[in-house]
């Protein structure tokens, strides 16, 4: 069932649910940082609409600095107009930045550290028709090594919305990870989202879970479907989960993690994103180091996109509902 | 920033001349950085933080003050060592240069000397920093109170980012901000216009809608009134081009694009310490 203490999506399991897009929320949420502090400005990269910043441009022009085609230009000069005070947000799609200016993120803001926030819109292979050339698939790697460096890739628009404020106030560099496609609505503005913390989303009706399936992204929602036909199926098929929502890679909830496995003693990693480097091994770090138990990592196994539908390619690379299940079986013989 | 008279040019050249020999000694105590480019750019240091900048070394975070951004961080040897002469940490630290502790990193990093701009080392991307202080100070109507400098290395211009910075500049017409290139010809594979021809580094400039102003920049006079001159401008950004000899004050290192990355050893130290002492020969030595 749905946990109850965080007031979810009551439709989450409808045919209907309503569905947004993921960088909305940021849009939506900026507009709103804004009103908030004075000393948010928002640069970006030639793409105002697409990144949703087209709503802050409108409401805060003079606060507002388009920079061109330039992601190197984009990030340093964040940089610049933090040392003097100012929160900047930067967004382009994730594959430029922080796919293009790792550098000089590293540099100028992370070993600066400097409170920018670039966002990385566009990300995973849901971008879909574009092709691999725009399907950013190893930017969390990219961004959790960098010291400093705060990393979020929020479930659903309206957690984006509340992470997009949430950084704000850090005083800290941070990666805001988000998707282009509509994503279903998993959460309610009721949720509770703190940054650094993460909260299980699902968990049995009665009984001990044998499975835990840790998410990041917008794949929460496929994740919840496997764990609810997992539960419904008839004995002995039937595995009960948790599934936890680890939107904040970085800062990373050890205590939580630690906690699901002990529970658990089976992992399941779930993440639009190389296998390599992303929100599944920092799992496996935290576990190897603290409650060693089997693990299977869903994503997208050392290969490059394509194009095709968002649907699509989630199935053909292994990241649907199907791989999820197929995942929590796999990982459950293996249980000592 | 007051007239500059005959007799403070003169307390100028021997501040320059001491931060030579501090640039020498520390780097031959360090075992490695970079010699020539510190050398080229004493001069300009010097100037900046004696009579050109708005800055307090004892309140180092005045919000008032003036930014200057080194995006050549390799250069820093002469930034530490003017920094030290201006009173902003105790000389005797300068030997402390590239050592394991040291507030004097490599390259220069603000975690370690909070009172730093930047950190820097990666080229290219100083200026970029640079003009969004001087996009802040439009928002906040600061950019009439003080002026953002950049100091950067004309190889750092083969990198992209500096032209994007550029661009960005010249379009946003960003007045309080003032860019010294080092136009010392050498980068370290040899001579810029070798490696990737930058000339006519002037017309560049003004083709991406800066004011651009060349100088020596080892003659006090000239380089001082080129900057009242940039502050003076008011609808654009101003580069100034400042011609220096790369391991300026050391004859054997002048000119010399090896020099570039390399430190003296012992006796090449102790003979650039005498030259600088003697002022290449002119007076006798008290050391000799």
């Amino acid at each position: 069932m749905l946990n109850p203490d965080l007031k979810l999506n009551p439709k989450i399991f409808n045919d209907d649910v309503a569905q947004a897009p993921i960088r909305k929320g940021f849009g939506e949420g900026l507009v709103l940082a804004g009103d908030q502090d004075k000393n948010v400005v928002a640069l970006c990269a030639d793409l105002t609409e697409s990144t949703q910043m087209i709503f802050f441009k409108e409401k805060f022009p003079e606060r507002f600095v388009e920079i061109g085609v330039a992601e190197q230009n984009l990030v340093t000069v964040a940089s610049g107009m933090a040392a003097m005070g100012k929160i900047p947000f930067c967004s382009s799609y994730a594959m430029f930045s922080p796919g293009r200016n790792w550098e000089q993120i590293r540099t100028t803001i992370a070993y600066n550290d400097r409170p920018v926030k670039i966002i990385g819109s566009h990300a995973g292979i849901s971008v879909g028709p574009d092709g691999g050339t725009h399907q950013a698939l190893e930017d969390i790697a990219l961004m959790r090594v960098v010291p400093n460096m705060e990393v979020i890739s929020p479930c659903d628009s309206i957690e984006a919305k509340k992470a997009t404020q949430a950084i704000t106030k850090t005083g800290k560099p941070a990666y805001l990870r988000l998707a282009r496609e509509k994503t279903p609505i998993v959460t309610t503005e009721e949720t509770p989202f703190t940054l650094g913390k993460a909260e299980v989303y699902w968990m049995p009706d009665v009984g001990i879970p044998q499975v835990g399936i840790i998410v990041t992204g917008g794949l929460m929602h496929r994740a919840l479907l496997a764990a609810k036909e997992l539960q419904d199926q008839e004995e002995p098929q039937r595995i009960k989960t948790k599934v936890m929502n680890l939107s904040c890679i970085k800062p990373i909830d050890v205590k939580a993690i630690v906690a699901l496995a002990k529970e658990c003693k089976a992992i399941v990693t779930v993440e639009e994103h190389q296998v390599a480097g992303g929100m599944g091994s920092v799992v496996a770090e935290v576990l190897s180091q603290n409650f060693p138990v089997p693990m299977e990592f869903v994503g997208v196994q050392d290969k490059f996109g394509q194009s095709g539908t968002p649907d699509e390619l989630i199935e053909h690379y292994g990241m649907g509902k199907n791989s999820i299940k197929e995942a929590v079986r796999k990982v459950l013989k293996r249980k000592i | 920033m007051a007239f500059l008279s005959d007799k403070k040019i003169k307390e100028l050249e021997i501040t320059a001349n001491d931060i030579r020999k501090s640039i020498i000694e520390m780097l031959v105590e360090a075992g490695s950085g970079h010699t020539a480019g510190p050398l080229g750019m004493a001069d300009i240091f010097t100037l900046f933080y004696f009579h050109i900048l708005k800055h307090d070394p004892k309140n180092p975070f005045w919000e008032e003050r003036d930014r200057l951004v080194l995006s050549n961080g390799h250069i820093c040897p002469v930034f530490y060592a003017t920094m030290a002469y201006a009173g902003y940490f105790p000389k005797e630290e300068l030997k402390t240069l590239r050592k394991l502790g040291t507030r004097l990193q490599g390259h220069p990093h603000r975690e370690y000397m909070p009172w730093l701009e930047n950190s820097s080392g990666p080229l290219g991307a100083g200026l970029s920093q640079a003009v969004g202080m001087a996009l802040a100070d439009k928002i906040d109507k600061k950019d009439k109170d003080r002026f953002i400098y950049c100091f950067m290395s004309d190889g750092e211009l083969d990198e992209g980012n500096s032209w994007e910075a550029i661009m960005l500049a010249g379009k946003n017409k960003v007045r309080n901000l003032i860019a010294v290139v080092d136009r010392n010809n050498i980068q370290i594979d040899g001579f810029t216009e070798d490696i990737i021809p930058l000339e006519p580094l002037a017309d560049k400039w003004r083709a991406f809608n800066w004011h651009v102003i060349e100088v020596s920049g080892h003659d006090f006079m000239a380089l001082n009134e080129a900057v009242v001159e940039a502050q003076a401008v008011y609808e654009k950004p101003t580069v100034i081009i400042a011609h220096t000899i790369p391991g300026k004050g050391v004859h054997e290192f002048e000119r010399d694009f090896r020099w570039h990355g390399k430190p003296p050893n012992k006796e090449e130290a102790k003979m650039a310490l005498n030259e600088l002492r003697t002022l290449g020969g002119k007076i006798k030595s008290e050391h000799q």
